[in-house]
């Protein structure tokens, strides 16, 4: 006979909390406002605008700086959670088990293709390719249209070295 | 040029740096500026760290850091554009900044078209000898209309 599958809550809860426990660890993000939205395995960088983001208050626009950073935590944020999922659905990922250390960037190559405006940005990541050692992401970043991209990036990462 | 144009240049190189933002909220510091060169200090702040285990500041602060001295760098050339904004930057990390270091970026624009600007950027910590990271970028150029 088959096992029941798990209570809906119960896989809710480990996963959220694993999220969390992620997002924890880089206080850069909080400074910026970043949040990481979760449906089933997909996660969304979701950066809510605020006047401290602004590069050209002329226009206004994002910071390319801002840009580039919510990029890069996103890519992060999708490689680590990629990462650890194994781990935290055979339920490894606890209070108690050694912190998660997260991948390292090497480089990070940015593509502006229109000034972020001041509003709510969104960011995706794929992992192209991720090895033992080394991984390369690539993430996209829209704001009121997903098919209207306004930055993308690609970046070589250094996965931290895995136990056994 | 005269000295007097260069320091009105640099005036408004400075200026346009000092106007944004997110370079204010950062604490981003211009110590230098001329001849398409720009220099900027961000000093070292809890809040901009990546992992709080090394206490290492985030690739994204950096990333703000050389993308603000690219465009300084451009503003400052002598041709004298009058706007600019980030086309690509592609940012090499070759070693974790060191924590309570303040970080110096350094930017050229070695080169320019009638609308768009090149520029390599370099980052250091307190130990100047081993750059933390290198940038290259491309800048769109605005010229004054004639």
């Amino acid at each position: 006979m088959s096992r029941r599958p798990e209570p809906v809550q119960i896989v809710k809860q480990r996963r959220d909390a694993t999220l969390r426990k992620l997002v924890e660890c880089v206080p850069y993000m909080q400074y910026l406002g970043i949040e990481i939205d979760r449906r089933g395995d997909e996660l969304t960088g979701v950066l809510p605008f605020d006047e401290a983001l602004i590069g050209n208050p002329m226009l206004p626009a994002l910071h390319g700086g801002v840009t580039a950073a919510f990029l890069e935590v996103t890519a992060i944020m999708e490689l680590s959670w990629a990462m650890v999922w194994e781990d935290m659905e055979a339920g490894l990922v606890t209070d108690h088990a050694p912190r998660i250390r997260l991948p390292k960037t090497i480089d990070f190559t940015v593509d502006y293709l229109r000034s972020g405006l001041p509003r709510d940005a969104y960011a995706r990541a794929r992992v192209n390719r991720s090895g033992r050692r080394y991984a390369s992401v690539h993430v996209e970043a829209w704001q009121d249209n997903r098919s209207k991209l306004f930055a993308q990036a690609t970046g070589h990462f250094l996965m931290p070295p895995r136990d056994g | 040029m005269s000295d007097e144009q260069k320091a009105r240049r640099e005036l408004l190189a400075r200026k346009f740096i000092e106007a944004i933002p997110h370079a204010r909220a950062l604490g981003m510091d211009l110590t230098e500026i001329g001849d398409g060169k720009a220099t900027i200090c961000m000093d070292y702040d809890d809040r901009f760290v990546g992992d709080p285990e090394t206490g290492v500041i985030h690739g994204g602060a950096v990333s703000a850091l050389m993308d603000t001295c690219g465009g300084a760098a451009v503003m400052a050339h002598p041709e004298a554009p009058i706007g600019t904004a980030t086309l690509s930057l592609r940012i090499d990390y070759m070693r974790p900044a060191t924590p309570g270091d303040r970080i110096t970026a350094t930017a050229d624009c070695y080169h320019v078209t009638r609308s768009v600007a090149f520029v390599r950027a370099t980052a250091v910590d307190g130990d100047p000898s081993r750059p933390v990271a290198t940038a290259t970028g491309t800048f769109t150029l605005e010229r004054p209309k004639s």
